[in-house]
């Protein structure tokens, strides 16, 4: 009974923040409620059983993707007037698209249903929890013995894609730039000496004894104020 | 009484019990630590920090939080006005949701969930989306300055954070919290994995832009980055957030490195002490260090942070992961 109410208010709130990401008017929303959207679609994982995929739904595209998706959407300047006016151009493209990947999803939930052995794929979907294998278990056994290849394959497709950024912002360095070694920079060099200074004790009135000072270093007495440092910390 | 507690409003009463028993006690030592930290940072720089109100001072947090209570909520003029109330919210709520699944003792965490660790780390991870809306929603140069430094800086050291995690996790063969303690019963791990606990601490001093790692509010140069606009108790919720925040992460490094409720050694003097004070200790010990850390290392700057994130972190905390599997299959230590 409260897995399907609240099966029903993610799956409202998921479709109406999806909604809401295309019809916004600030992209800075649209953003917005893309992660709302995620967020939803990681609580209905949660309560179909798949505790694992909604974590990593949560980690990977709102803590990550979404993270520099908003940070480059920010730093756009974005002419809300310019993207209306190619609304009405770019419609019947975006229409195409849409259709296509809707008849893509048929297919698959098409094949889902009436394919021979779908039937017992689908009750074995996840071990029973009598077995004691958690999902996460469950998935890696999958991921890493039949589908090993495709894993790999989707990995290196991941890492083609970074090379390709990383070659499109190399620059060449300027010729007579000069490289910092850190390391070097803060090694201490053989004619620094390292001395040990005794520290003035100054916390006598926490009851710490003052060592006392040598005469011709003494202070002379200054009014002792407190440069009324209070409040927050280092803010 | 069973019955009671057995039907669904029991249940809820049993629930709200819990978070209570978590959250009051967090939100007094959170309190407690801006008082800590003040005194300890004015005995490290022989100074003598608040000793005003009440005796020895002790009672300056509440007279801070009286202060914020009262005064006025700014909200500028060119700023979004929802997102702008929204992002405190979001970032304290995120600093006291995660406490959900951190176990105190053996059976004592309000939701003993399967995938624990991953829980913690999605919100650790959400954390930077209530500095970034600050930044943004502030209409301010400084502040949306510091929200970008920010929200750069916590993408960052998440990935060698990850790897971290995953080497522990390695050891465990389970992303249940009280597991992972547990399996800590013969050693701690950060013992057989010292370089990867100080990688994780370090992390944590920058995911939570603590001192050296605090560019995101270096007054210096950002006056106080994404916090500049900020006033009252959308300020407080700031300010209690980041110190829920910095609890939160004292108590992942002690659930994942320092053996959270165990004692050091199972016998006689050490056992008598219950699990829950064992593990109040270690977090007071890592709070300790990032306070100490604070009044003793100068700022990072912003190019070095990126560098120690991405080619210090990462390839060490990478080539440790690969080490450690290799050697828990050599030695057939791996978990079943």
């Amino acid at each position: 009974m409260i897995a399907t109410l609240a099966f029903y208010v993610f799956a409202f709130i998921l479709i109406a923040s999806a909604v809401m990401v295309v019809t916004s008017r600030n992209p800075v929303h649209s953003v917005l409620y893309l992660i709302l959207a995620f967020m939803n679609a990681a609580a209905l994982f949660l309560i179909a059983g798949a505790e694992f995929l909604a974590m990593i739904l949560a980690i990977v595209y709102v803590g990550a993707v979404a993270v520099l998706f908003l940070f480059v959407v920010m730093m756009l300047d974005i002419d809300f007037a310019e993207l209306r006016a190619g609304f009405q151009r770019y419609l019947p493209f975006g229409a195409i698209i849409g259709g296509i990947l809707f008849l893509e999803l048929l297919f698959v939930f098409g094949s889902w249903q009436f394919a021979e052995d779908a039937g017992s794929l689908r009750l074995n979907a996840m071990p029973a929890a009598t077995d004691g294998v958690t999902n996460t278990e469950a998935i890696g056994r999958i991921l890493y013995t039949d589908y090993i290849f495709l894993f790999q394959g989707s990995g290196l497709i991941l890492l083609v894609a970074m090379i390709g950024a990383i070659v499109l912002t190399l620059r060449e360095k300027a010729p007579n730039s000069r490289r910092q070694n850190i390391a070097v920079q803060v090694a201490r060099a053989e004619a620094v000496p390292l001395e040990n200074i005794p520290a003035r004790t100054g916390l006598g009135t926490l009851g710490i004894k003052r060592r006392p000072l040598p005469e011709a270093e003494k202070p002379k007495a200054v009014a002792h104020d407190d440069h009324g440092h209070h409040g927050g910390g280092h803010h | 009484m069973e019955a009671f507690l057995n039907s669904s409003i029991g249940i809820l009463a049993i629930t709200v019990a819990q978070t209570l028993a978590v959250l009051v006690p967090l939100l007094i030592a959170v309190a407690y630590m801006t008082y800590a930290e003040r005194k300890i940072m004015a005995a490290m720089q022989m100074r003598i920090g608040p000793n005003v109100v009440g005796p020895f001072g002790l009672l300056q947090p509440f007279a801070d939080a009286a202060k914020m209570l009262m005064k006025e909520t700014i909200i500028p003029s060119g700023a979004n006005r929802a997102l702008f109330i929204f992002a405190p919210m979001l970032t304290f709520i995120l600093a006291m949701i995660a406490w959900a699944v951190i176990p105190v003792n053996e059976g004592w965490a309000i939701a003993d969930i399967n995938v624990g660790i991953l829980y913690l780390f999605a919100i650790s991870s959400l954390g930077v989306y209530g500095i970034i809306i600050a930044g943004w929603a502030s209409n301010s140069k400084y502040a949306f300055l510091g929200a970008l430094r920010s929200a750069a800086q916590m993408v960052s050291y998440e990935v060698s954070m990850g790897f971290v995690i995953v080497t522990v996790l390695l050891c465990v063969g389970s992303l249940n919290l009280t597991q992972i303690v547990l399996a800590q019963k013969t050693v701690w791990f950060f013992i057989p994995l010292f370089p990867m606990f100080i990688i994780f601490f370090i992390s944590t001093l920058a995911e939570t832009n603590r001192p050296p790692f605090d560019l995101a509010e270096g007054e210096s140069e950002l006056v106080a980055g994404f916090m500049v606009e900020y006033s009252s108790m959308t300020y407080a919720l700031f300010f209690l957030g980041e110190y829920a925040n910095m609890f939160l992460m004292s108590a992942m490094t002690t659930t994942l490195f320092l053996g959270g409720w165990l004692p050091p050694v199972d016998m006689a003097p050490f056992n008598w002490v219950p699990g829950p004070l064992w593990f109040i200790l270690k977090v007071c010990l890592c709070m300790f260090t990032f306070v100490w850390v604070r009044a003793t290392f100068p700022r990072y700057r912003y190019d070095q942070l990126m560098r120690l994130g991405w080619k210090v972190f990462l390839p060490i905390s990478l080539v440790w992961l690969v080490l450690t599997a290799f050697v828990l299959k050599l030695a057939g230590w791996l978990p079943a």
